[in-house]
């Protein structure tokens, strides 16, 4: 996993509320057994005709979206399907996070482990980035903040030890096997 | 004499946490949780043995894990060749490459020729391998099925099952509890189905989000396990973790005899054991909803997501809000119309929400009789092996194939469409899945989301049709 500490990107808005992984990656893209390469898949019913052609009015194929890195979308995204393959797409497709006023759980657990970082914000700070959409936006992990404009700055927090697994670019697995001893003495202490 | 120890009222979901934390939570840290059973199957798992080969790990209990085939799968029968007719050479090598990492390591996996072949939350259950008190997790959304047995059962990512493959743990933060109290009596022509759409539509898709849901209350206790099952299923289209009902009788008899569970004392004393779980009279929920089940009628849903459902006999909402524009759009219908009458293109009858016996006996007592319209197309697609040899030993799928539908092999098919099931643009399906979302049955499909007695009603009237207001059968009962 990419350690995150600061990253500093252009933002792009995709206000939709509900948007749901089906939608971050369709299912018929789900036959892959890799993780790379769905960048080109993400949003595809909404990036493509179904003659493979862009379709102009999607926010993100704005020929001033395209080095978004940050995605300010409505709330409740990443709803429905637990598929990991919906940060692997975004990530792929160059988003490192993604900002919302509710992001669904599974999402957020998935998106973590893979160094994209979900932030929810109020409802009053959402509006305050959407008026800074198509402009660079950092984001600061060590101190949980997200700057932008003249000055601007939001508070965000991240749950403690994805953000600690983040800073240091460790994975979860890890710790999690170096508990093992606890584990082989959990499992002798139930019956069978 | 020493003051008798005060155990603290605790719910049903408290008292499942607290038997499998190996490690307790701390702020700095997330709880090392023990999983009991887990689910894989060929889309969410290459990924993970890929992380397990990279580290050179073994997995740590393939005695706790068993893999069917389900989302990929084919559900026409073999060309005469032999080969299966797969979607593309990609799935088929998705599912050989499951084949080979059972194999592997020592998973057992109900392959093709097995007969036990079936959607994961469908099997898990009918072999008796979902087991109440128990912590069960699959890389799929819709493991909360399993909560129906007082299981604590919830979706995972591919990551995550690379952790439980290696260390059968997870790192998890304690969610909060919401209940979900139902009272009064589900009408006779309102299924578990038109319930769980009633609840979603009334807190919303994001309603159950950070939490996990118990139903409780009259007509929970009253519905059969199946029912159960449907209900649990969708909690996660209330954003929700997991769904829970506390385990009883009902749940005790469904799972006697069961293949994979202990006979005799062994499992009278499981049962007593399983009986203790129900939440303390005195235990407290983080949020409460009651819900009369007396109001549920026939449920579908007009948008694009599960939320956006409407008692069928209502009108469609007016589109106001840019969301239910959208989706009105989307659809094609005009807000504020009726939905009754609207026309249809397919029928879908299946999934891990209503692809078991009593579902397809609840859709062929509607088509008893009756033929479906000359331009619906309508699939039945058995839950597992199992669903299907119960279907055909009563005659069931006779009666789908004399009314005009197609009689499928086992697996998840029209629900995702990713095995090339799937609706041609701008159709409109009524489905008995779980998700409407845009393009989930195939780019441009339009879904709506209804129980088996509404959809099959669908499928004979040729449009939107109230499964209560259905002319007469013409023709000789089959
Ligand atoms: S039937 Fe649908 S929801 Fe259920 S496991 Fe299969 S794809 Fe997922």
């Amino acid at each position: 996993m990419h350690a995150f500490t600061r990253f500093r990107a252009q933002l792009a808005t995709l206000p939709r509320a509900d948007i749901d992984t089906d939608q971050i990656i369709p299912a018929r893209f789900l036959t892959t057994t890799e993780r790379e390469g769905l960048g080109r898949h993400c949003f595809a019913d909404w990036r493509y005709h179904s003659d493979g052609r862009e379709r102009a009015d999607f926010p993100l194929n704005r020929a001033d979206r395209r080095a978004a890195g940050i995605l300010l979308a409505g709330h409740n995204f990443g709803c429905g399907s637990s598929r990991e393959h919906a940060p692997w797409a975004l990530l792929d497709a160059g988003i490192r996070v993604v900002i919302s006023t509710g992001i669904a759980d599974i999402f957020t657990g998935n998106a973590l482990k893979n160094g994209l970082l979900p932030i929810v914000v109020s409802e009053a700070d959402w509006q305050r980035l959407a008026a800074c959409d198509g402009e660079p936006v950092e984001i600061d992990l060590a101190s949980e903040t997200i700057r932008f404009g003249a000055d601007e700055s939001i508070g965000f927090a991240i749950e403690a030890f994805a953000r600690r697994c983040l800073l240091d670019g460790v994975d979860e697995l890890g710790w999690l096997l170096a508990r093992t001893a606890e584990i082989s003495a959990f499992e002798q202490g139930r019956p069978t | 004499m020493r003051p008798a120890t005060i155990t603290p009222a605790r719910t049903l979901f408290e008292k499942i946490w607290d038997r499998h934390c190996v490690v307790p939570e701390r702020a700095d840290a997330p709880a090392v949780l023990y999983i009991d059973l887990h689910l894989i199957h060929e889309v969410t798992s290459p990924q993970a043995f890929a992380e397990l080969a990279r580290r050179d790990l073994p997995v740590r209990r393939p005695d706790l894990t068993l893999a069917t085939l389900d989302h990929s799968t084919p559900t026409l029968p073999a060309n005469r060749d032999g080969r299966l007719p797969w979607v593309s050479d990609q799935a088929a090598a998705q599912v050989a490459r499951l084949e080979d990492n059972c194999a592997r390591h020592g998973i057992e996996l109900l392959g093709f020729g097995s007969g036990q072949r079936g959607i994961v939350h469908v099997v898990g259950p009918e072999l008796g391998l979902t087991r109440p008190g128990s912590t069960i997790v699959c890389g799929d959304s819709h493991t909360a099925t399993h909560g129906a047995f007082g299981a604590l059962a919830f979706g995972i990512g591919s990551t995550e099952v690379g952790h439980v493959l290696a260390s059968q743990c997870l790192l998890q933060r304690r969610p909060r509890t919401m209940a979900i109290v139902v009272e009064g009596r589900l009408p006779d022509h309102a299924s578990a189905k038109d319930l769980i759409l009633h609840i979603i539509a009334r807190i919303g898709v994001d309603g159950g989000t950070g939490h996990v849901i118990e139903y409780r209350g009259s007509a929970i206790r009253a519905l059969d396990m199946e029912a159960r099952m449907t209900l649990c299923n969708m909690s996660i289209e209330a954003g929700a973790r997991a769904g829970l009902i506390a385990p009883d009788r009902t749940t005790i008899e469904w799972l006697r005899g069961r293949p994979r569970l202990p006979r005799g004392d062994a499992f009278e004393r499981a049962a007593a054991d399983w009986l203790t779980l129900a939440s303390d009279a005195e235990a407290r929920f983080d949020r409460e909803v009651v819900i009369t089940a007396d109001d549920v009628a026939p449920t579908i849903t007009w948008g694009t997501h599960p939320g956006q459902a409407i008692a069928i006999d209502r009108p469609l909402p007016a589109g106001d809000q840019p969301s239910d524009r959208r989706a009105l759009d989307y659809m094609g219908f005009v807000g504020g119309r009726p939905l009754i009458g609207e026309p249809i293109d397919r029928v879908f009858i299946g999934s891990c929400t209503n692809g078991r016996l009593s579902d397809l006996r609840a859709a062929a007592g509607i088509l008893r009789g009756r033929r479906i319209a000359h331009h619906v197309r309508m699939l039945v697609v058995p839950g597992s092996e199992q669903v299907k040899r119960d279907a055909e030993a009563e005659g069931l799928d006779r009666i789908f194939r004399a009314a005009g539908a197609e009689w499928r092999q086992p697996g998840c098919s029209m629900c995702i469409a990713m095995n090339g099931d799937r609706a041609a643009p701008g159709e409109r399906v009524v489905s008995t899945s779980n998700r409407n979302f845009e393009g989930r049955q195939g780019p441009g499909a339009r879904t709506l989301l209804a129980s088996p007695a509404t959809a099959a009603a669908c499928a004979v009237v040729g449009a939107i049709a109230d499964p209560r207001r259905l002319p007469p059968p013409t023709e000789e009962a089959a």
